[in-house]
């Protein structure tokens, strides 16, 4: 079944937060930022802003009646900022005016005045004087420090990766109404409503029952709406509440991309030891995450971070360390993969240092120590339903890596000016939120007299195309048309106390939970539909809208069972609520079974560099991924080749840049460049591996949102590379993005010149 | 008063000439199928088509409607993705949803407006065409690839078009509405519009000063280039050709005049922008918009090009490279309006050549971009004039190393000996596009590719080591 939404996204006819009919007396909030990235507000003058025509109002922390108070893991984030600023783009006000327009006006015309402090921006720097967002952890198996005798060859070094914007097309932003006795109702694009309607009810200083938060779909999440889509939330309402008007607030594009975080950067160093037979012995890491003024979800972040330390690899001894260091950078918060990556980075990095020193290729080395049935993880769980050996095996046989790296070797020999350079990303990813307290969900389904049925879930649909895995459980359960399903919108007075759709999840934790629901339904109509039959339920069965009964087909249709029920008097309403089972995690040993199962895959990627220009281009990405039993290829295969060009950005082209005051130069869509469609692989071939899925999985479809993200690390190794058969003498510095000037520099070095 | 068509109904608006369309389309129109993606041209959420009666022909280019002031619609055929939508969906339409190249959907109206204008060209179709029409729309979820298929799909569907009756035969096959074809008559019968000055800021296509200067031109009547009479033209005159300076990019890219002398043109041009803003951005806007690494400056800067200033009826001609002062600087007054850009077109000994990297090769601005013009007669350099950008404060005319070459063999030696002096006449710094070494490195490199790419067999890179 093709994305149900896409019908209404080609006509235009989709909606989104902007295109939401303006109501009478809507009036428009544009956000008044610190541009300093540290120091105390010494004075504020919003005389002249007040005075401009047509500004309703301005509103400060001062006005807040309840909490000043936005923090999720950790409370330590202001709506406002009241007297300290800690980072460039940080909310002081907001400017209600008739037109945004307007109040874009009235911002330049406010004085502010603030003492500077020093501003730190460097992770390590903040690590150096204790300054964390939350203590350091560290996950450990065997022991490293009585291993390193034992390895006979070890490398030590340091690999850093960038930040990356989120650049979902559709930019943040909330519409609150007022209802009647105070409560409000909020349109918000994002990932998390309930995340919005605690934070609003908690500033508000109302219960949660007075805020109703409802999304109908968002332009593109990516994690940079699961937490940082509160704030222009909490905002609109709290106009309302003083005003009793419609408030909307919509970042422009600039605005967005300076006052929200981004994927944090990393600083990472690393010592990996080899024996004989070059199986991994031991391998320390230490990272630094770059959290940003606030914890937001760095915590979260950086826990995934050590969870995937080892990506696909086994390792009897480890020792992985991370810092959440604070700095005054905008909180860096959730990015498809969530920390994933960056651990997935250093060790790739580790990986590929050791290959070139020990002269053979990396693949060998990763093919040598992958993960097998039995192993144990860093974090105690202990590998199950393992495909990695398969996967390689069967990019070996579709692909031959071996004829490929030759192709390579004999065109490299014969070109001067053009170099191929070509990798192997293998990639396991564990599914579940890591919080185990977060893996439930809940749906709710009616079934009208008509026999239509209206299915409410916590799961917000941003594109991955979770909506329609929820049609296809509901219209399969039932046997009856799709067309008979609508999928409702996501409103937290339906279902309530939801976990944001992230972590690849929302389609496992939601359909499972729609499964019950629709199972509950089921059985009840199958019992009617006995009773009038003079059968055992259990001898009836539904199928595309007639029921049978010991599979032959009765007079009775659907829509007549649903009427039947109705006037008996039976439920047509149903609510499943679902709990990830086997899942635990013990923080204080850190140790557990935080996964529910892991999705396995390997990418090979191939790239030719352009040595006089020192530019590239992706000839072919070669992917084998294990989906379980895919339940919606066009959506699964979508996500891949989606997730893979967005990692493959990060990697490449996507140069976060920020100065050392904090302030964003890569601040515009013509400063921050990610992929276009001249910039994306010549060929990107997916060959599912047909696995048994797994049982905690939907209908044995594995999750797929994050994973290949993690396929794009792989670019900056084929470049790495391709670099090498230029210049020999290259160094790797293990410093994502590889831009263009890196490439360059890498070739040909620095210039000479006095 | 602006009077247009926007899709099916005649518009007829007092909005001021500087207002943008796309705020037009989705506020006083409720059009919400065009969405806003960045307000700078660079995500092209916001596309839309705009459609021109030129030599009795209907011709259709996709722009982006955060950039286009509201003025520059008049007399136009405005389509939005509504005028395109008809009762079941156009080819266009399914299969972007057959090849799944849509996921969250907010970019996904651009794609459809921009492959509709592919459709609409009055070109036999190719594949390639189909990608060109895309290249300014960006997707963050799909990675593109179903975009391609989808793209595939309609070329080869386009592959029985009628190029004599484009509109009507796509209206036959419902890739468009009906009510395009009455478009011409509807258009024809609007009154002139009138070209009286505004004393306004003048706009040429708009595309970098509602970048810069967007809060202040919103509310105005603007002067729009596009308005003036005899400011869009190509010609030659006495071996001399001439270029009226509200020539857009993509009326250099299919002029026939600029094909024939640069063999290269297509593959430079596409290093510049995108199809929507090439549709729009004026050849004068770039030259007075006065950017460090402004493409079409460095382009004419090696044609060693005249500009023409023009002040009611008087008029002076001054070298383009020194129309620029220092940043930001021109030799200008604020009355004076730049007309025409003239310069020799090249010979059969000439060679010419451009090269650009920025951070993405496509729809980006340059890190460092740079151009040739070298006369070669018996290997030996007769004429030389070389440009760089992205390297000093303005766009470099770089004459020491452009006399240096002057008689000189056309060797490694020779070019690595103007290497050298090169480098002493730029002064790069470092930025968000790249530090300064970096930039110096670039250019040397740039440098040497203008040679590789002209003359293969003689250099490669090895003839540099």
């Amino acid at each position: 079944m093709k994305n149900i939404d896409s019908k209404g996204h080609v006509t235009g006819k989709s909606i989104y937060l902007d295109d939401i009919p303006i109501i009478q007396g809507t009036q428009f909030g544009v956000v008044f930022d610190s541009p300093v990235a540290h120091g105390t507000i010494t004075s504020v003058d919003y005389t002249k802003a007040l005075a401009t025509p047509g500004v309703i109002r301005i509103i400060t922390h001062e006005d807040i009646p309840g909490q000043n108070q936005i923090g999720g893991i950790i409370s330590d984030e202001q709506l406002f900022a009241s007297t300290e600023v800690h980072f460039v783009g940080q909310p002081i006000a907001l400017i209600i005016a008739e037109s945004d327009q307007i109040a874009f006006k009235a911002r330049k015309l406010i004085e502010l005045e603030i003492a500077k402090k020093d501003v730190i921006v460097n992770p390590r720097e903040a690590q150096q004087i204790d300054q964390l967002i939350v203590p350091p952890r560290t996950f450990k198996l065997g022991d490293t420090e009585n291993s390193w005798g034992n390895c006979v060859h070890i490398f030590e070094g340091q690999a850093d990766s960038n930040g990356q914007e989120h650049l979902y097309i559709e930019t943040q932003g909330a519409y609150a109404i007022p209802m009647e006795n105070g409560h409000i109702r909020i349109s918000s694009s994002t990932q998390g409503p309930t995340v919005v309607q605690r934070i609003t009810a908690r500033v508000l200083g109302v219960g949660m029952h007075k805020i109703e938060v409802d999304v109908v779909r968002i332009g593109g999440g990516f994690g940079g709406k699961e937490d940082q889509a509160t704030p222009w939330a909490v905002m609109a309402a709290l106009g309302v509440s003083i005003l009793n008007l419609p408030v909307k607030v919509v970042l422009s594009r600039l605005d967005d991309m300076r006052m929200t975080g981004k994927r944090h950067p990393y600083s990472s160093d690393y010592k990996i030891g080899f024996s004989k037979d070059l199986k991994i012995i031991a391998y320390e890491t230490t990272f630094y995450q770059n959290a940003g003024a606030a914890a937001d979800l760095s915590p979260a972040v950086m826990e995934r971070t050590l969870f995937h330390g080892t990506n696909s690899y086994f390792i009897p001894n480890v020792k992985m360390t991370a810092y959440s260091c604070k700095t005054n950078l905008p909180p860096n918060t959730a990015f498809r993969g969530f920390g994933g990556p960056q651990g997935m980075f250093v060790i790739e990095s580790a990986l590929s240092h050791a290959a070139k020193e020990l002269g053979i290729p990396t693949h060998e080395l990763q093919k040598i120590n992958l993960l097998k049935n039995g192993n144990e993880f860093p974090y105690g769980q202990i590998a199950d339903g393992v495909e990695l050996n398969s996967i390689w095996h069967e990019m070996e046989s579709k692909f031959d890596i071996g004829s490929i790296e030759k192709e390579i070797d004999e065109f490299n020999s014969n070109h001067t000016d053009v170099k191929k350079g070509f990798s192997l990303m293998p990639v396991t990813f564990g599914i579940s939120f890591t919080k185990t307290p977060m893996n439930q969900a809940r749906a709710l389904v009616h079934i009208y007299t008509d026999g239509s049925v209206g299915v409410s879930t916590g799961a917000v649909e941003m594109g991955q195309g979770v909506n329609t895995k929820m049609l296809q459980i509901a219209a399969c359960i039932f046997s009856i048309d799709p067309k008979q399903v609508k999928l409702e919108s996501t409103n937290t007075t339906r279902v309530a106390n939801t976990s944001p759709s992230a972590a690849s999840s929302t389609a496992d934790l939601n359909g499972k939970a729609l499964q019950k629901a629709c199972n509950a339904l089921l059985e009840r109509l199958k019992s009617c539909a006995a009773d009038h039959l003079k059968v055992s339920s259990t001898d009836v069965t539904l199928k595309d809208g007639m029921v049978y009964t010991n599979e032959n087909k009765t007079d009775l249709t659907w829509h007549q069972l649903v009427m039947m029920a109705f006037l008996k008097r039976i439920c047509l309403t149903e609510n499943g609520h679902y709990a990830t089972p086997t899942i635990h995690f013990d923080m204080t040993k850190e140790k557990g079974h935080p996964f529910a199962y892991h999705v396995y895959g390997l990418a090979l990627m191939q790239v030719t560099l352009d040595c006089v220009r020192g530019t590239y281009e992706f000839d072919a990405v070669k992917i084998v991924h294990d989906f379980g039993k895919t339940m919606n290829p066009s959506v699964d295969f979508g996500q891949i080749e989606g997730g893979l060009i967005q990692g493959m950005g990060w990697m490449t082209m996507e140069d976060l840049r920020y100065n050392n005051q904090g302030q964003l130069l890569s601040n515009t869509l013509s400063t921050y460049k990610i992929p276009d469609i001249y910039s994306v692989p010549k060929t990107v071939t997916i060959e599912p591996l047909e696995t048994n899925g797994s049982d905690l999985a939907i209908l044995k479809s594995k999750a797929v949102g994050e994973p290949p993200l993690m396929y794009g690390i792989g670019a900056y190794f084929a470049i790495d590379n391709a670099i090498k058969s230029f210049n020999p003498n290259f160094t790797s510095t293990f410093d994502a993005p590889f831009t263009h000037e890196k490439v360059l520099m890498g070739l040909h070095g620095s210039l000479d010149f006095e | 008063m602006i009077e247009f068509i926007l899709n099916n109904k005649p518009i007829k608006t007092d909005q001021p000439t500087g207002s943008l369309l796309l705020d037009f389309v989705r506020y006083e129109q409720s059009l919400m199928g065009t969405k806003i993606g960045c307000r700078e041209g660079d995500c092209g959420a916001c596309t839309v088509l705009m459609g021109e009666l030129i030599d009795g022909q209907m011709n259709y280019r996709q722009v982006t409607s955060c950039l286009t002031p509201l003025g520059n619609a008049q007399r136009k055929h405005v389509v939005t993705i509504e005028g395109l939508n008809m009762k079941s969906l156009s080819p266009v339409q399914q299969f972007m949803v057959d090849e799944s190249g849509s996921q969250c959907g907010f970019c996904t109206t651009g794609f459809v407006v921009s492959l509709t204008q592919f459709c609409l060209a009055n070109s036999i179709p190719s594949y390639n065409d189909a990608i060109a029409s895309i290249d300014g729309n960006i997707c963050r979820c799909t990675g593109y690839k179903p975009i391609e298929r989808a793209a595939k799909h309609i070329t080869e569907s386009l592959s029985d078009k009628d190029h004599n009756e484009t509109l009507n035969w796509l209206i036959a096959q419902q890739f468009i509405p009906s009510y395009f074809n009455q478009i011409q008559d509807k258009l024809d019968a609007l009154p002139k519009g009138d070209n009286d000055s505004q004393n306004g800021t003048v706009v040429g296509g708009g595309t970098d000063l509602y970048v810069q200067k967007h809060d202040q031109l919103i509310d105005q009547n603007v002067d729009l280039i596009t308005n003036m009479p005899n400011l869009n033209f190509i010609k030659i005159d006495n071996g001399i050709c001439k270029v009226g300076a509200g020539t857009t990019a993509t009326d250099l890219m299919e002029s026939d005049i600029f094909i024939s002398a640069f063999p290269r043109l297509k593959a430079h041009l596409k290093l510049v922008a995108s199809s929507p803003i090439r549709n729009t951005a004026t050849l004068g806007g770039n030259f007075v918009n006065a950017s460090p690494v402004g493409d079409f400056t460095v382009f004419f800067l090696a044609l060693n090009a005249k500009i023409k200033l023009t002040k009611n009826s008087d008029s002076r001609s001054i070298y383009l490279n020194d129309f620029y002062k220092g940043y930001k600087d021109l030799d200008k007054s604020s009355d004076e309006i730049l007309s025409t850009i003239s310069f020799k077109l090249p010979t059969q000994d000439s060679h010419y050549n451009f090269e650009k990297v920025s951070k993405r090769i496509y729809l980006d601005i340059a890190s460092v971009n740079t151009a040739i013009q070298l006369t070669v007669s018996k290997n030996k350099i007769t004429e030389s004039h070389i440009s760089a950008g992205g390297v000093g404060p303005i766009p470099i005319y770089l004459r020491k190393t452009c006399d240096f070459l002057l008689n000189k063999a056309l060797l490694p030696e020779t070019v690595q000996s103007a290497h050298k002096i090169l480098q002493s006449e730029i002064i790069p710094i470092s930025d968000v596009r790249g530090s300064a070494d970096y930039k110096r490195l670039l250019l040397r490199q740039l440098f040497y590719a203008h040679f590789i790419t002209l003359f293969p067999d003689q250099f490669s890179l090895d003839s540099f080591k």
